[in-house]
């Protein structure tokens, strides 16, 4: 886009803001289900990241994820990582990028797919788990989803998960799915599987998270310690005071 | 105080030859005699007296991290959002860097308005105390300048919107408006020019105009003494040795009796940095993990919490120009406390039920405001925003009025202290 037009779009979307309109970016339509994904879990881990490599990689980027940060949290060897999960020639010190031009992008999909280095930390880990498992087939016979009603994004996983309709009461209610087309996982090891992806999201956004409580704890327990002795020179100090 | 200081400086050799040598050309040893260890507070100061220490604290920390910070951030409109990512996955404990820095933005108005609480609760703006309220108040002013500006530099959705929203509130004043805005932004919307400038005044004027004022703000404080929770004037009882009977030195006593209020406080804020370092939403915002776009408008747009009682306030009145007023009289009207506040007597414990109620109120006010700030304001919000606003303001206008209705209970002699 030229800068120009950039500019342009700014100052009328500046515009936009100051009269009340809906909002462009909606939240989701419909309760979450708990992700309950334990990034602690190295096994799901590896598993969310094979499935990420596979399936979502072609299109979404994480950009600010490196290939040897990967090996070293999720153990692996750096060869693992390269033979196993980097399917590009990029280098094992360079970040999860993908090869597919912005301009073809926005003709395929309407828009560039968004990097998912922050998505867990922007949405959360149960949007992207009710996310994921909500694709169905309308009546229109198109790919929708229920958190993200005309969202579009395809469903990738639909060769795992088969392919669904939802299911809807007298008043017009959604009451759920019926499966139209079995997928190569049954219900349970589908949701397993999208929350160890949604798990290697989560460690995607924050790599540093099991460390960082780790380090937590002995900080803690080095301050309680501390904070008896400053109480006890406290009171030693002050003993004088009348 | 029992060897005079060249005898002192002659059994220390060396060192106190280079004692001597710096005290005859500076006034070291008076400083430290003025302001440390012959500083005499009043011995009965509870944990409340605690949170200006603790703000002290906060603003080391704030300058630290800061320093590291800038050594790997990039203001720029283009890397701005990309180095911070940089800082939190590739600097060394870069991560830890930022939790501290951003934890400790809230941490520094949670301990700043605690502090002023204080002041409320015991007097302390009161005479002779004006100028140290007047020049606290200033800090608080510059605080918020601060953290708005330093709220811009993530360059997340938050940031980029969260600026717009404050920055387009200037354009309310009538005639100077627009122009105003424009050249607050450098720009006809919030671009790289903006964050640039953000950034120059968050991490060099702010802050000298922050250190600058505490400086001010102590050496006033000094000046007049430390109020206590008793309200009691401790400099009008001195022994033979012109020392406050009930006045103990701010070293050591003071100082070990802060070292444990600062390892408490550091518990407190490690439990956040290690274990919660976006506070449910509330410290780091979910939509600021989001990069700055200005084609996209986030969900909800509302400052972070430490601001959100003046931005309910901004709201509850319909007028654009009527909220800014308003909310700007809320800030501003602080800077009159002393003189709106008609009794002589200073601290709670002693004072008439008029102003305990009033100060209350006013508490649950400024609390539920700030819930508010984060609400829609329609329907059933808009009206408690407009209810909770009144109540803010009767707590200040009505004041030289129910403050000299009140029949306060006799002050002691003495400070109440039980070893």
């Amino acid at each position: 886009m030229h800068e120009l037009t950039r500019k342009l779009l700014a100052v009328v979307a500046t515009g936009v803001l100051l009269t009340p309109v809906a909002s462009l970016a909606a939240g989701p339509s419909i309760p979450l289900d708990r992700a309950n994904n334990d990034v602690r879990n190295v096994a799901s881990l590896q598993r969310g990241a094979q499935l990420y490599m596979n399936f979502c990689l072609g299109c979404h980027s994480a950009q600010f994820m490196r290939w040897n940060r990967i090996a070293q949290d999720l153990q692996l060897t750096e060869e693992q990582v390269m033979n196993n999960l980097m399917f590009t020639g990029d280098s094992i010190h360079d970040t999860m990028q993908i090869a597919m031009p912005g301009a073809d992008a926005e003709v395929w999909f309407g828009k560039m797919p968004p990097d998912l280095s922050l998505i867990s930390r922007s949405r959360g880990t149960d949007y992207l788990y009710t996310f994921l498992r909500t694709f169905y087939v309308d009546d229109n016979g198109n790919s929708n989803n229920k958190v993200l009603e005309m969202t579009s994004m395809p469903h990738v996983l639909w060769e795992l998960q088969g392919l669904q309709r939802a299911a809807y009461d007298e008043n017009g209610d959604w009451t759920g799915f019926e499966q139209i087309r079995a997928g190569s996982m049954s219900p349970e090891e589908y949701d397993r599987a999208v929350r160890d992806i949604v798990n290697f999201l989560d460690y995607v956004g924050e790599p540093i998270q099991v460390e960082r409580r780790r380090i937590g704890t002995m900080v803690i327990a080095f301050l309680l310690v501390f904070l008896v002795l400053s109480w006890l020179f406290k009171r030693e100090v002050w003993r004088d005071v009348k | 105080m029992s060897a005079t200081q060249p005898e002192v400086s002659r059994k220390l050799g060396a060192a106190g030859r280079l004692n001597e040598w710096v005290n005859a050309r500076f006034p070291l040893q008076k400083l430290l005699a003025e302001h440390i260890t012959e500083y005499y507070a009043s011995k009965n100061l509870n944990f409340w007296y605690g949170f200006g220490v603790l703000s002290m604290f906060v603003l080391v920390i704030m300058i630290v991290s800061g320093i590291f910070l800038t050594m790997s951030y990039k203001p720029s409109a283009t890397e701005a959002f990309a180095s911070v990512e940089y800082i939190m996955r590739d600097v060394e404990y870069g991560w830890l860097i930022r939790y501290i820095h951003s934890t400790g933005a809230s941490a520094f108005f949670i301990v700043v308005y605690l502090h002023m609480f204080r002041a409320l609760l015991y007097g302390s703006y009161k005479k002779p105390r004006e100028l140290v309220w007047i020049l606290g108040m200033l800090i608080y002013l510059a605080l918020m300048a601060e953290a708005f500006f330093g709220y811009m530099l993530p360059w997340g959705q938050m940031s980029y919107w969260g600026a717009q929203v404050i920055i387009s509130l200037f354009g309310a004043l009538p005639l100077i408006g627009e122009p105003l805005v424009e050249w607050i932004r450098g720009d006809f919307f919030i671009s790289d020019i903006t964050l640039n400038r953000f950034f120059a005044l968050h991490v060099i004027a702010l802050p000298l105009v922050l250190v600058f004022l505490v400086v001010l703000h102590i050496i006033a404080l000094h000046e007049v003494g430390s109020s206590n929770p008793d309200g009691v004037e401790i400099k009008e009882n001195k022994d033979a040795r012109g020392i406050p009977v009930d006045g103990v030195a701010f070293h050591p006593y003071h100082t070990y009796k802060d070292v444990v209020y600062i390892t408490i406080f550091l518990i407190l804020f490690s439990l956040v940095v290690f274990f919660a370092p976006t506070a449910g939403g509330y410290f780091l915002e979910t939509a600021n993990f989001d990069p700055a776009d200005p084609l996209v408008t986030p969900e909800k747009i509302h400052p972070v919490w430490y601001f959100t009682p003046f931005y309910a306030i901004l709201r509850a009145v319909p007028d654009k120009l009527g909220g800014v007023i308003l909310m700007g009289a809320a800030v501003m009207v602080l800077f009159f406390l002393p003189w709106l506040d008609r009794c002589k007597v200073k601290s709670i414990r002693y004072r008439g039920w008029q102003y305990k109620t009033a100060l209350g109120l006013f508490t649950v006010s400024f609390v539920v405001l700030g819930w508010l700030g984060l609400m829609p304001a329609t329907g059933f919000y808009l009206l408690l925003t407009q209810i909770f606003t009144i109540i803010y303001f009767a707590f200040f206008l009505f004041m030289p009025i129910y403050t000299s209705m009140e029949k306060p209970k006799p002050v002691p002699e003495r400070v109440v202290y039980h070893a």
